[in-house]
């Protein structure tokens, strides 16, 4: 999956890539080459006493030196504008693609998790990237290199590689496998600890109510033994490893000394080698471990590509066709023909057989109960979901034949949860109208009944918005973002339960008002209060997915048990004679 | 690679403690039952350190010895060194009688084969101890460091358990979990890898220093300017890169901040038509942290090469400096090969502590905030005398609740409730209205005892709550609350968490009851389907009936329902009323309401307004006094026909 994924988003960066490749390898042949110089300077130098011999190459040494210090900057430039830009593509790929899904594609994959996909994992692999492109470069031409050269100094000595580098990578290997998994099991040991506190400490009502306190304390004692016995084992594998690691590098050079030695002493090798073997040695070692590194920290940059690869494959479950329908005019008229919709592999759909019709200058209100499928009704109109059976029309036209925009431009929606976003009051308005003047602005605000305390507010329309729009409370984002949907003047407005925190006086004007604003579009409200929905056109009665009446309050309140009920549970038996 | 869970790249660092010296005891302190172990484990870490110290100079002389024979071999046999050293001085070479004069070497002897493999069998001797001490060393201290962190997080875990209610609600969840988890795993991670590391660093660096100077004072002191050197260009380095690490942080902060609020808010961003403006403004900023992240990416690269390139610089200087003394015959080879392993070890140890300074900073933050936390003030425990007569056998609670003469303050000098008293008959429906904010759930705290009253008495059954345990009082409530608190796991364990030895039978009944096994049976798993870390997957209204079902399964005695219906839609609450009236029947209640219903069949209304009860009788009673009551009846629940009726 990583290889995939950076196959396709270094290919821009081929030319970049291979800049650092070849800094990185002339830079490790430089560092490779020194002890070379160094075998030099004793076997040609001190040896003979040739002092002049000395300094000219060491000169060269320091010369080399520098060399090395130029090549290494341009190679870490390069690899870092290369990781960064990578990361960069992939992040705005991720986020174009997350665009580009619907409300079922955003369920599927969870919010939450995109947004870490979109963030954190992102950061993962462009860091893995950065490491990528100096120790994955550095390691094998170090490896090999030290290999060459050794074997070149002192031929008759290289049989003791062929016995320290596969023990190396052996136990190397064997560290890895063991402690990659448990390092896995920990961390989710550690989210298990964490998300049995976080409940502890969010729950603390419910737990000392229920006086659950001694059974959430067994549950976390468990945890935290689990996760000790892991963590000291993983620890304590840990704790073999460089050590031995270590031994092994320096028993290597006891080696070295102890066979180079009778070399040098039966003449067939001169002694600045063995110095240079010793060094040479050290050096494939040290790049068996960087390697090492690259392996214990790839399955996580793997783990967070197949994440994002994920995003990336998902292909949007909502698509326009590719020669939309567009109606001839917009209206706001909307037709709902015999509507089911289901969710896959659930028991019961969630809706049934649903038809009705909305059109331009009347109100239409939804009522039912939790989980009658008010919401999910209102979510079929701008295709954020696609029926099961039946047809939704938009000014005539099936939706699923409409260009998505377009579709989405003829409706003002104001969902259940009023979400505003980061900025000022002024640029949430706007949202869906950049154009708007403030003069559009406020009128909006005086609709929606939002003039008092967005004038009250510090900077009244430049006032900040926190993310969310939590910094107002429940029912001034309501009204904020019934106003945003008005300032978009949209021919069809679907209100989803956003009354709900508004006092009976507030809700009663705002209706009202939003009757004469919206005299030429087509209304559709979803509400609670049977005070809210009592004056609309018709009124659609939701029970368990299936419609239990259309009509008027008056009509309905005689011909409709459900909705009986319902005036009966909030206004008294004297509302329903 | 830090065994205590990587956060490469995550959390911006935490910041500077306040008192280093004082938190760094004080967690030492906690090692005190491991003290011996400890002690041991620094024995173990001085003797590796010493022992891989000795390595290289080992190494050096059995070199010294291969050179020796080397030389040796090359002059005449028979011949003592003082007379070789005057025929080559004869023969114009002057410069090798001067090194050889220098050398231990005896004229046409060879290598010294029996010294080479007693000095090496030593290295290798020196070599394995050192490795078997280290990782005796190492394993010691994970023992020492994972017992110590796991009596951490149960004492951290138990001190939850012990806080007043208070605390969780004047601190914000998100602090008191942070300190709880990432503080710990901080922790954990610098106690693991910093203290012993950092201590066997300095040690090296103190070893190494010595050897080096033993060796040869000349080039140790050559190799020591490049020490400041170091310390100059990292910092130097260090600073600027720092600044461009912020810039980073920063902007990856707004970056995800839009990232988040558009996936959060996508359909709006759909049906408003802002898709393609959001894409611009992501890749603007986008490109920004592409540019900060480069630059400081880059800038903290370049340490790792700056670095090298000293350490080349200090190795072609030994070198030459050490070639010349040699051939000079002023030092031996081997002493120059073992200077220059030397100076490898030597730069190592000092970029690594600093930053392993900037580990143990954090740590102590992060212990300083955790150790904050265990400090806080707690509950004040259940009186013996409660704790004797709660070993008793329980008796069938009544719900009876007499609340005399109760004062009660969140902050000593603003009065909340004063001189409150209530009797409510068992089987009694008590009703709490009030506008938002009026402080009804402050009622609430105190009649479940989350907080304790500051005078007066509340009686259960006739019995002071002060006679009985906490865990008493509270297994005769039953409540709804207004935050829906479910757990991650299964929907049947959420319903029957008040009693979790229930059948599935009494689970779907409370489920029936409450509403919830229709839209239960509509999602995938059934009942067995996971509610996920925050519920997320599940609507507020149907939290609030599933929170409902759990206090059906929990049949209390006395039923406490916060705001219970506020979430539930009219059509539903008419049914789970139907269900309340039947659990109340029988049982005291206490209701917060905003429904008609509620209040009128009510035997007492408490009426709050800014935390203190303003008004209290029956609802016919509260009309006639035409106060407080009277006008927020008629502003909340002005329906034409219910004013009528």
């Amino acid at each position: 999956m990583l290889s995939r994924l950076l196959r396709t988003y270094l290919r821009p960066y081929r030319r970049q890539v291979a800049v650092v490749v070849v800094m990185m390898a002339a830079q490790t042949g430089g560092n490779l080459y020194l002890p070379n110089l160094m075998a030099d300077i004793i076997n040609n130098g001190v040896v003979t006493g040739d002092l002049h011999y000395i300094l000219t190459t060491g000169a060269l040494m320091l010369a080399i030196t520098i060399g090395l210090g130029v090549l290494s900057v341009v190679g870490v430039y390069w690899a870092s504008r290369t990781a960064m830009g990578a990361g960069a593509d992939i992040r705005a790929a991720v986020f174009t693609r997350v665009q580009s899904f619907s409300a079922r594609d955003m369920d599927h994959f969870g919010t939450p998790s995109l947004i870490t996909r979109n963030t954190n994992d992102i950061q993962q692999i462009q860091l893995f990237v950065q490491m990528a492109l100096t120790l994955m470069i550095i390691a094998p031409i170090m490896c090999i290199g030290g290999i060459l050269l050794a074997i070149k100094e002192g031929a008759a000595l290289s049989p003791l590689l062929a016995v320290s580098v596969p023990v190396m990578a052996a136990f190397i290997g064997t560290v890895v496998a063991k402690v990659v998994p448990q390092f896995r099991t920990m961390q989710g040991k550690i989210d298990r600890i964490n998300l049995v506190l976080r409940e502890q400490i969010t729950g603390v009502r419910v737990i000392r109510a229920f006086v659950r306190d001694r059974s959430e304390a067994e549950r976390f004692a468990g945890a935290n033994l689990d996760l000790t016995t892991t963590a000291l084992s993983v620890n304590r594998t840990f704790a073999l490893a460089m050590p031995a690691l270590m031994a092994v590098l320096n028993l290597s050079s006891v080696a070295v000394i102890w066979f180079g030695g009778h070399l040098v002493s039966g003449g067939s090798m001169p002694i600045g080698n063995l110095t240079a073997f010793l060094n040479y040695i050290a050096q494939i070692l040290i790049s068996v471990m960087m390697a090492t590194m690259m392996a214990i920290l790839a399955p996580r940059a793997v783990a967070s590509a197949e994440r994002v690869q994920e995003v990336l494959d998902a292909a949007p479950s909502v698509t326009a066709p590719p020669v939309p329908r567009r109606p001839s005019s917009s209206t706001g008229q909307v037709e709902l023909r015999d509507v089911s919709f289901g969710y896959p592999g659930s028991e019961e759909p969630v809706l049934q057989g649903v038809s009705f019709k909305l059109r331009p200058g009347e109100t239409s209100a939804i009522v039912g109960g939790t989980g009658s499928g008010k919401t999910t009704l209102i979510n079929l109109v701008p295709r954020f979901f696609d029926v099961t059976r039946g047809q939704v029309l938009v000014d005539g036209t099936d939706v699923r034949e409409r260009d998505l925009e377009e579709l989405w431009c003829s409706i003002g929606l104001v969902p259940q949860a009023a979400y505003l976003f980061a900025g000022t009051v002024a640029s949430n308005l706007r949202f869906g109208n950049p154009d708007a003047s403030p003069a559009d602005l406020w009128h909006a605000l005086d609709v929606a009944q939002a003039r008092d305390f967005v004038e009250a507010m510090q900077g009244g329309l430049e006032a900040t918005v926190d993310q969310g729009g939590t910094n107002v409370s429940g029912g001034q984002r309501q009204r904020l973002s019934i106003a945003r949907a008005l300032v978009a003047r949209r021919r069809l407005y679907l209100f989803d339960d956003c009354f709900s925190a508004l006092d009976a006086a507030t809700d009663a004007r705002l209706r009202a008002a939003l009757k004469l604003e919206a005299r030429a579009s087509s209304v559709l409200i979803v509400a609670q209060r049977v005070s809210t929905v009592m004056d609309a056109d018709q009124i659609i009665v939701l029970d368990e997915g299936q419609v239990a009446g259309i009509g008027t309050h008056q009509e309905l309140v005689v011909t409709c048990a459900p909705y009986r009920e319902i005036v009966i549970s909030q206004l008294g038996e004297a509302a329903a004679p | 690679m830090r065994p205590g869970g990587m956060r490469l790249g995550g959390a911006m660092p935490t910041g500077r403690s306040k008192d280093f010296w004082g938190s760094l005891r004080r967690l030492l302190a906690r090692l005190r039952p491991d003290r011996v172990k400890l002690a041991v484990a620094l024995l173990f870490g001085t003797g590796s350190v010493a022992f891989t110290v000795a390595g290289p100079r080992l190494l050096g002389d059995a070199t010294n010895v291969v050179f020796n024979g080397v030389i040796g071999k090359l002059l005449h046999p028979g011949l003592t060194k003082s007379q070789a050293v005057a025929a080559l001085r004869a023969h114009g070479q002057g410069h090798i009688a001067s090194m050889v004069s220098g050398m231990n070497v005896t004229p046409g002897k060879g290598v010294d084969l029996h010294q080479l493999g007693v000095d090496l069998g030593l290295a290798a001797l020196v070599y394995v101890l050192g490795a078997v001490l280290s990782y005796g060393q190492g394993y010691l201290m994970a023992g020492v460091v994972q017992r110590a962190m796991l009596g951490l997080r149960r004492e951290v875990e138990e001190k939850l358990s012990r806080l007043p209610l208070r605390y969780f609600d004047s601190h914000p969840h998100g602090d008191v979990l942070s300190r709880v988890t990432n503080d710990i795993d901080n922790l954990t991670t610098t106690l693991q890898q910093g203290l012993s590391q950092l201590i066997t660093s300095v040690l090296t660096i103190v070893g190494v220093l010595g050897m080096m100077f033993w060796i040869s004072p000349l080039l140790a002191a050559v190799s020591l300017v490049t020490v400041p050197l170091a310390i100059v260009v990292t910092l130097l380095i260090a600073r600027r890169s720092q600044t461009q690490f912020s810039a980073q942080w920063e902007r990856t902060g707004t970056l995800n901040g839009l990232v988040e609020e558009t996936h959060t808010g996508h359909t709006l961003v759909q049906v408003f038509g802002r898709r393609q403006a959001t894409i611009g403004e992501f890749n603007r900023q986008n490109r920004d942290l592409y540019e900060a992240s480069f630059r400081a990416q880059f800038l903290s690269g370049i340490i790792q090469p700056a670095m090298q390139f000293i350490a080349n610089l200090n190795y072609v200087v030994i070198a030459v400096l050490g070639g010349y003394r040699v051939a000079s015959g002023l030092m031996p080879l081997g002493d120059v090969q073992a200077f220059i392993q030397y100076s490898r070890q030597f730069t190592m140890p000092i970029t690594q502590i600093a930053s392993q300074m900037n580990m143990l900073q954090s740590g102590m933050a992060s212990a300083e905030r955790v150790f904050e936390f265990l400090d806080a003030d707690e509950e004040t425990p259940d009186l013996p005398r409660a704790q004797a007569t709660a070993l008793a056998p329980r008796r069938e609670v009544l719900g009876r609740m007499d609340l005399e003469d109760v004062c009660f303050r969140y902050e000593p000098d603003k009065p909340l409730i004063e001189n409150f008293t209530l009797h409510v008959r068992p089987g009694e429906t008590v009703a709490i209205v009030g506008p938002t904010g009026a402080g009804k759930t402050t009622l609430v705290n105190l009649l479940v005892r989350f907080y304790e009253i500051d005078a007066g008495r509340i009686l259960l059954d006739g019995t002071d709550y002060k006679d009985l345990t906490r865990d008493e009082v509270r297994s005769a409530f039953g409540m709804v609350l207004q935050d829906t608190w479910l757990f991650a796991g299964s929907v049947r364990d959420n319903i029957a968490y008040g009693k979790p030895a229930a059948t599935d039978d009494q689970v779907m009944g409370a489920a029936r009851a409450a509403y919830v096994d229709h839209f239960v049976r509509t999602w995938p798993d059934g009942y067995q389907t996971r509610l996920d870390e925050d519920a997320s997957n599940v609507s507020s209204g149907q939290k609030q009936l599933l929170t409902i079902a759990r206090a059906f399964l929990a049949d209390p005695s006395i039923l406490i329902l916060d705001e219970a219906t506020s979430n539930v839609d009219t059509r539903t609450e008419l049914l789970v009323q139907a269900a309340m009236a039947r659990l109340r029947h029988g049982r005291t209640s206490f209701v917060i309401a905003h429904r008609l219903s509620t209040i009128r069949d009510a035997g007492t209304i408490i009426v709050m307004d800014n935390g203190r009860i303003v008004e209290q009788g029956t609802h016919k009673e509260l009309l006639a006094r035409q106060g407080f009551y009277y006008a927020l009846y008629n502003s909340q629940f002005s329906e034409p026909e219910a004013a009528a009726s």
